[in-house]
């Protein structure tokens, strides 16, 4: 141990029943470094760092900081020695704002002038870069934003190490750019943060050193500079991967699927999609793009019929499925796997095994009033090997698997159906590299056996690698569909952003 | 003096629930036995005379088992509902509409074969609890009311109705001014098997059916989904108002059947008490079967025990019945308030380790079930443009 270590984990060990989510994890972190931690869905990265909040304590090892041994039994602990964390999922009080969230919680808060506050977090903004309206719901703010409030609440505590876990996962390209430059604004003021990521990239673009696990084990700490994605790879996974996505081309094409002036109203009635009109093809995947909340869950959710459409059609093999229940839709081969950034919101019974949550959508299609449980174990033992789940059992509570399995399963009902349509909603959410090609291998499949696929995407490459046509809609309107092979990640940007497919196009630009 | 810190658990492990549980049931005997010692008796003496009181001979099981049938019933149709988290409380009031119900036909179709009254009072009592569970379910599920406070308040409805019926059109004219409502004729009255009216056996294949019902069929399994999350059940193309209709339906159907029985069997004819309070106690009783049909069986017979028990010892000892009922208090106090540990760790300072991560909001429900495609919307989209 050097004296500049802000925190080191001696020896961590950690069980939940059967399953070792650490084993004997050293690990030390410097002093102003940004310190990645990478390893494949399951392997204990969200347990490690939880220890440093209370939420989980070891069952063997310890913890020092600043040298010096410390024991965790809340958050309070870890505000106390200046460590502030920032969760999968968020813990900001909805119907408060931003400067609310802030002061609740802290000691005497009820007489700490308003004022005062917001001069130290316009203090803080100004130093480390974030934009936050202090006065602002946090029912009416992005993910972006309110992640930054939950950074602005910590440093706000006085915390000098930050810890993110998987803040990537659901911010849009342009989020996590301004994300990583507050990162680095806090490194150099002295912060020491550790960063867990599944995105590689990210990883090489910001981290000074990376740590990785694999199955609860650290595997090894490396230079970034000394490293390389492949390597990376390799140590996450224990075996060489292969990162190509390969598109096919399906010879036959015919289209299945249409909607015409589609209008729609998002859930605080307020216009979600405006007189959109798209058509999809079987053997092809349609990749819609779009900054977040512009529409792309309303689309969705009316497709399905969870929403009421207030204008224009929607046709599957020359029916209006507008109006339809959701039953009838789904009884037509219309499938839809939407992961929110909840990841458990809609779609899985989180208290519930994976046997309950597979017959979610066809139990009814079973004859008489009983449902045979027996084939969905046989599906459910056969999905936890293909798309190598973890999980102690089938009966297992879903939502005690880690955040990346409890989305397998989820996506892994929906491809298990075999739909006609599939729709999917940011399938690859916080999934390790490995199953996100998975995915994406899943998804040719599909394609290649003449279904049709309709992909909500965040990450431009992968619309553009994986897609036949892009959609890209802002504001919930259509912009213009490209042609993935041929189209540019700034054109998309551009559209995104609301330009119109000629005034993005490179050659209209002059 | 070291923080105390109470925390939420994750992990609530069957045995060690249990464990906290039993715990808590040993501390409420050994505060009532404490009572009971200042009361000038031997606690070991009073603990053991109520189990003889309540098991020690065949007539008094027979009285033990007649106590536990309606809370076994009452029971299973609270678990129904508390399944979907839907806090059906006013099971008092569906046991008094059931009794209403077959009594209608009891009092006004006497001359009916004995096996076609039966069935038509058991008909009709099922249909009466279940309408009664019905109305707040449609307001709940229509207009986000609250069912607690709606479930308790037709409980008093129902009283007040039977009252009525007693002093006015129902006023057994035979009874010389006393207000009573004109004993059953025989026909109407449930027979024995074993000494015991028959609502025991219906009560065994009721638990059976039930419990089948939960875990087999496509209806237990849409009523477990939408207690966990009626978002997830919409998703799954469930008509989820549906589901909440038929399911409070079957539950008040449940209570209903009890009121029946008791009418019928016990108390042969129709009275504001007919319930014995069973309604209220099956909350209890089901609560601590944690839902699950076979231990509803255990709970109440234990229950059951305690209520005959403590009656037995009212006379043998002269305890008053006031002092008797303390023990069934504080059993509910004791146990009631152990759940608070099995959901909740509570550490002292810093040696004791914190417990797991935090879980969501239990038993967060939306206030209303709105349906997604309203009546106007469809219209809409009939008619609606190309675009
Ligand atoms: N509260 C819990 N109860 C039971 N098992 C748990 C619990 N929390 C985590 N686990 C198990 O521990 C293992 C490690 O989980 P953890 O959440 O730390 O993984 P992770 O590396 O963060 O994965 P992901 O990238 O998918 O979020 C998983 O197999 C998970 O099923
Ligand atoms: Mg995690």
């Amino acid at each position: 141990m050097t004296s500049s270590d802000v925190i080191r984990f001696d020896r961590i060990s950690k069980t939940f029943g059967s399953v070792a989510a650490n084993r004997a994890i050293s690990l030390a972190v410097k002093a102003g470094e940004i310190h990645a931690l990478l390893g494949e869905n399951g392997s204990g990265k969200t347990t490690l760092v939880n220890m440093l909040s209370g939420i989980y304590s070891p069952d063997s090892g310890d913890i020092f900081v600043y040298g010096k041994r410390e024991y965790f039994h809340s958050p309070r602990d870890a505000i106390r020695l200046g460590i502030g964390m920032i969760h999968q999922h968020f813990k900001l009080v909805a119907p408060m704002t931003a400067l609310e969230n802030i002061i609740i919680g802290q000691n005497g808060s009820l007489f700490i002038g308003k004022k005062g506050v917001s001069v130290k977090i316009r203090e803080l903004s100004a130093r480390f870069g974030l934009e936050v309206d202090p006065d602002k719901r946090i029912d009416d703010m992005s993910i972006g934003e309110k992640q930054t409030v939950e950074i602005l609440k910590v440093l706000y505590r006085g915390a000098r190490v930050l810890i993110l876990d998987e803040p990537t996962a659901v911010l849009t390209p342009q989020e996590i750019v301004r994300l990583f430059s507050i990162l680095r604004r806090m490194k150099d003021e002295g912060c020491t943060i550790i960063l867990i990521t599944h995105k590689l990239h990210e990883v090489m673009d910001v981290a000074d050193r990376i740590t990785v696990l694999r199955r609860g084990e650290k595997i090894g700490t490396l230079e970034k500079t000394e490293t390389s994605i492949g390597e990376l790879t390799d140590m996450m996974v224990g075996r060489a991967v292969s990162l190509e996505i390969e598109r096919s081309d399906v010879a036959e094409r015919k289209p299945i699927f249409e909607t015409r002036g589609l209008s729609v109203r998002g859930r605080d009635s307020l216009r979600a999609i405006s007189d959109l009109s798209f058509t999809l093809s079987s053997g092809e995947i349609l990749g819609v793009a779009g900054i977040a909340g512009s529409g792309q869950r309303e689309l969705c959710e009316s497709i399905m019929g969870l929403l009421p459409i207030e204008k224009g059609e929607i046709l599957f093999r020359g029916e209006n499925l507008a109006g339809r229940k959701t039953a009838e839709i789904i009884k037509r081969g219309i499938s839809m796997g939407f992961v929110p950034e909840d990841r458990l919101g809609m779609g899985l019974v989180a208290k519930m095994g994976m046997v309950d949550n597979l017959i979610l959508k066809d139990y009814r299609f079973q004859p008489g009033f009983f449902i045979d449980r027996s084939p969905a174990r046989a599906r459910a033992k056969k999905m936890i090997e293909d798309l190598e789940i973890q999980t102690p059992g089938i009966n297992t509570p879903v939502k005690q698997l880690s955040g990346g399995n409890i989305q397998k399963v989820l996506l892994g009902r929906e491809l298990g159906s075999d739909p006609e349509i599939l729709i999917t909603a940011y399938p690859v959410r916080g999934l390790d590299i490995n199953s996100s090609y998975t995915i994406f291998n899943l998804l040719n499949a599909q394609k290649e056996k003449g279904k049709a696929v309709l992909f909500i995407g965040e990450d431009l490459d992968v619309l553009l690698e994986l897609c036949d046509r892009i959609l890209v809609l802002s504001g919930g309107i259509a912009k213009g569909i490209l042609d993935a092979r041929t189209a540019t990640k700034e054109e998309l940007g551009l559209m995104m952003l609301g330009r119109t497919e000629k005034e993005a196009s490179p050659i209209a630009a002059h | 003096m070291p923080p105390i810190k109470i925390r939420k658990r994750t992990e609530t492990g069957g045995v060690r629930s249990f464990v906290i549980r039993a715990t808590a049931i040993l501390a409420a005997l050994v505060v009532t036995a404490a009572f009971i010692a200042l009361l000038g008796k031997n606690p070991i003496d009073v603990y053991a005379s109520m189990v003889t009181g309540a098991l020690g001979n065949p007539h008094r099981l027979r009285e033990t088992i007649i106590r536990a049938v309606p809370l076994v019933v009452t029971s299973l149709g609270i678990a129904i509902a508390f399944k979907m988290k839907f806090w059906n409380i006013g099971a008092d009031g569906q046991i008094i509409m059931g009794a209403f119900g077959a009594s209608y036909f009891a009092l006004n179709c006497p001359n009916l074969p004995q096996p076609l009254l039966l069935l038509v009072m058991a008909a009709a009592g099922m249909v009466a609890g279940g309408l009664w569970a019905f109305i707040p379910a449609f307001f709940k599920a229509r207009f986000g009311t609250n069912e607690t406070l709606f479930t308790l308040m037709m409980n008093y409805v129902a009283q007040k109705w039977v009252t009525y019926l007693q002093y006015g059109p129902w006023k057994d004219p035979k009874a010389i001014g006393f207000p009573k409502i004109p004993n059953f004729v025989d026909n109407a009255i449930l027979p024995k098997v074993f000494g015991v009216h028959i609502g025991w056996i219906i009560a065994l294949i009721l638990v059976a059916v039930v419990h089948v019902f939960m875990k087999r069929t496509k209806r237990g399994y849409e009523i477990a989904v939408v207690g966990e999350s009626v978002d997830t059940a919409r998703y799954a193309g469930m008509n989820v108002r549906g589901i909440i209709l038929s399911a409070l339906f079957a539950s008040g159907a449940l209570c209903g059947l009890a009121g029946m029985i008791q009418a019928s069997a016990v108390s042969n004819t129709l009275a504001v008490d007919i319930s014995g309070g069973a309604g209220y106690t099956a909350i209890i009783t089901t609560w601590l079967a944690q839902l699950s049909a076979p231990a509803i069986v255990i709970v109440s017979f234990l229950f059951a025990v305690l209520v005959q028990g403590g009656s037995y010892i009212q006379t043998a000892f002269q305890i008053p019945q006031a002092a008797a009922q303390i023990l069934q208090g504080m059993i509910l106090f004791f146990v009631l308030g152990s759940e608070f540990f099995v959901n909740y760790r509570v550490a002292f300072g810093r040696t004791v380790a914190p417990s797991e991560s935090e879980v969501p909001e239990e038993f967060k429900v939306p206030a209303a079930y709105d349906e997604p495609a309203s009546p106007e919307a469809v219209k809409t989209t009939k008619g609606g443009s190309r675009g």
